[in-house]
């Protein structure tokens, strides 16, 4: 909201956080109110995600949803199935792992992939050491080749093969 | 009275026109979003727990070269009108406002010196690295970024899973956790109708466009945010590669369509942006969309050389320095709407006519575009 304003109800000087454009008669005419005040003239605030991942989530599988499911939750944060559907965010990271097949799947739709293919990120170690944070970046890399292989995706297996190629070259320099 | 670039200094460097391609595109964003590892997101967190990730997001800012005399702000504690200031400079997003404009307890903002980034802490994520830079730099800005991300993440464990990466409070971040944007202003596409074309096309390639002020802002101005809209399958470089190509193509799209305008519409357009040139030298009130409604005109009067300034750097100025918060903080108090665009008004004359007497702009002279 570049230009912030005030709303526009007699008697409330709250910052406004909706525009309301009225087209009566071929004539635009705008409306500010804050929050309270559009919730009173029926306006929601809810935000819509830019995906809807909750519709995403509740089509995923097909048929009807299984009211088992819906109560499984996550053991970190307690986050519902029902829950991610109606809020479309996730509670904590441990919920990717609790619901890791159905996300799988909905990454999938998402982004037309669930294989992070950027950045291989390393924790901090309380005693860093190259040769260990390289074996285990070797590691990884190793497995996105097999999968890429298993894809024929040879164009990435390839870039795959040379970073490993100059991981395992620097380690004998 | 103090001017509106009184205001502290912080977060204007990106919008000294010095990049490529400054007569189309504004400035370029990289954001990264980023979870701590064994917290729970923001959004189930709780005051406790965000205020503990604050202090651990704060302890390892203290340790990274990059963040040395970095400004921290926790975002209750900053004064309102300087917290909209953040945001009109676009260092901190509405949702870090608060609902109502009332921050959450445990919202910060980490501002590094020279200011060409920002870490938003406990936004949707508790931690949304931006690297900003001037025109078309999508690398620079992704480069500035990962320097920050790298030493964050040395100090303080993310949330990482092996096959999904980055985790985020949205499966739409996960992955890389980046998004890539070019703030693109098309009045040419825009005049010769083909916008809705070229947007159209954006979307098919996997990109999307915003308004100026990111998700759910209107576009005014004619300012499209271009950026990309999936961010897990590919690696930082390819998508911030893609979307500088997408972003590439449209500027040359664009540019054509101003050459279309000059040779076939030539009068009128040149009539449109000295109207608007005029309006803004010598209206008494404005309202901050028909202010970037104007200085769209002049911006492109500017670029087809039709207009001999001001320079680009000073549209980009007035863009930020007379947005509501600015111009309340030049004045020292909060202002009425009708007293605000008065102000507008005032500041943008008087900046043009500064501008005009320097040299950078002539108000009433020859076009420069006369045969």
């Amino acid at each position: 909201m570049p230009d912030p304003k005030t709303c526009d109800m007699g008697g409330c000087d709250n910052p406004a956080v909706v525009r309301l454009e009225k087209v009566v008669d071929g004539k635009q005419s705008d409306h500010y109110y804050c929050e309270s005040c559009a919730a009173k003239r029926g306006i929601s605030l809810k935000p819509s995600p830019s995906f809807d991942v909750a519709e995403m989530l509740a089509q995923l599988g097909g048929g009807a949803p299984d009211p088992a499911g819906e109560t499984e939750s996550c053991s970190f944060c307690g986050l519902t199935r029902a829950g991610f559907k109606q809020g479309g965010r996730l509670g904590c990271p441990e919920c990717y792992a609790c619901f890791e097949v159905k996300l799988r799947q909905l990454l999938g739709r998402i982004h037309g992939s669930s294989q992070h293919t950027g950045k291989v990120y390393l924790p901090p170690d309380p005693a860093p050491d190259d040769a260990g944070r390289r074996l285990h970046v070797l590691h990884v890399l190793h497995g996105r080749l097999e999968k890429a292989v298993a894809a024929e995706d040879f164009e990435r297996a390839a870039t795959l093969r040379d970073a490993i190629r100059a991981l395992e070259a620097g380690a004998q320099a | 009275m103090s001017g509106p670039d009184s205001a502290s200094g912080r977060g204007l460097d990106w919008l000294d026109a010095t990049g490529p391609h400054a007569d189309v595109v504004l400035s370029t964003r990289v954001r990264l979003a980023r979870n701590l590892q064994g917290c729970a997101f923001v959004s189930q967190a709780g005051e406790a727990g965000r205020l503990a990730v604050l202090s651990r997001i704060e302890e390892a800012a203290a340790r990274a070269p990059l963040l040395e005399g970095a400004a921290m702000l926790r975002m209750p504690a900053v004064p309102e009108r300087q917290r909209r200031i953040l945001h009109e400079r676009r260092l901190v997003s509405q949702e870090l406002l608060g609902a109502g404009g009332e921050p959450l307890a445990g919202t910060a903002v980490i501002v590094p010196a020279g200011s060409t980034a920002s870490l938003m802490v406990n936004e949707e994520d508790h931690l949304r690295l931006q690297g900003l830079a001037p025109g078309l730099q999508l690398m620079e800005a992704w480069r500035r970024v990962d320097g920050l991300d790298e030493e964050i993440g040395r100090t303080v464990p993310l949330a990482y899973h092996n096959e999904f990466g980055y985790l985020t409070a949205c499966p739409t971040n996960v992955g890389t956790g980046l998004r890539a944007s070019a703030l693109v202003h098309l009045p040419g596409l825009v005049l010769t109708k083909e916008i809705e074309k070229v947007l159209r096309g954006v979307s098919q390639v996997g990109l999307t466009f915003r308004g100026l002020y990111g998700e759910g802002s209107g576009v005014v101005g004619n300012f499209f945010q271009i950026s990309n809209q999936t961010t897990l399958g590919k690696s930082e470089e390819d998508l911030v590669d893609h979307v500088a190509r997408i972003v590439d193509t449209v500027i040359q799209t664009e540019l054509q369509a101003r050459q279309v305008l000059m040779r076939d519409a030539r009068a009128a357009t040149e009539d449109k942006v000295w109207r608007a040139y005029g309006l803004l030298l010598h209206a008494r009130s404005l309202r901050y969309e028909e202010l970037m409604s104007l200085l769209s005109g002049v911006r492109l009067g500017v670029a087809l050389e039709l207009l001999p300034g001001p320079l680009v750097r000073l549209q980009n100025k007035i863009m930020i320095l007379a947005q509501t918060a600015h111009l309340e903080d030049a004045a020292g108090r909060k202002l009425a709407p009708e007293e605000r665009h008065a102000h507008r008004a005032e500041y943008v004359r008087t900046a043009l006519e500064a501008s005009a007497a320097a040299g950078n702009g002539e108000k009433g002279g020859t076009s420069g575009s006369q045969p």
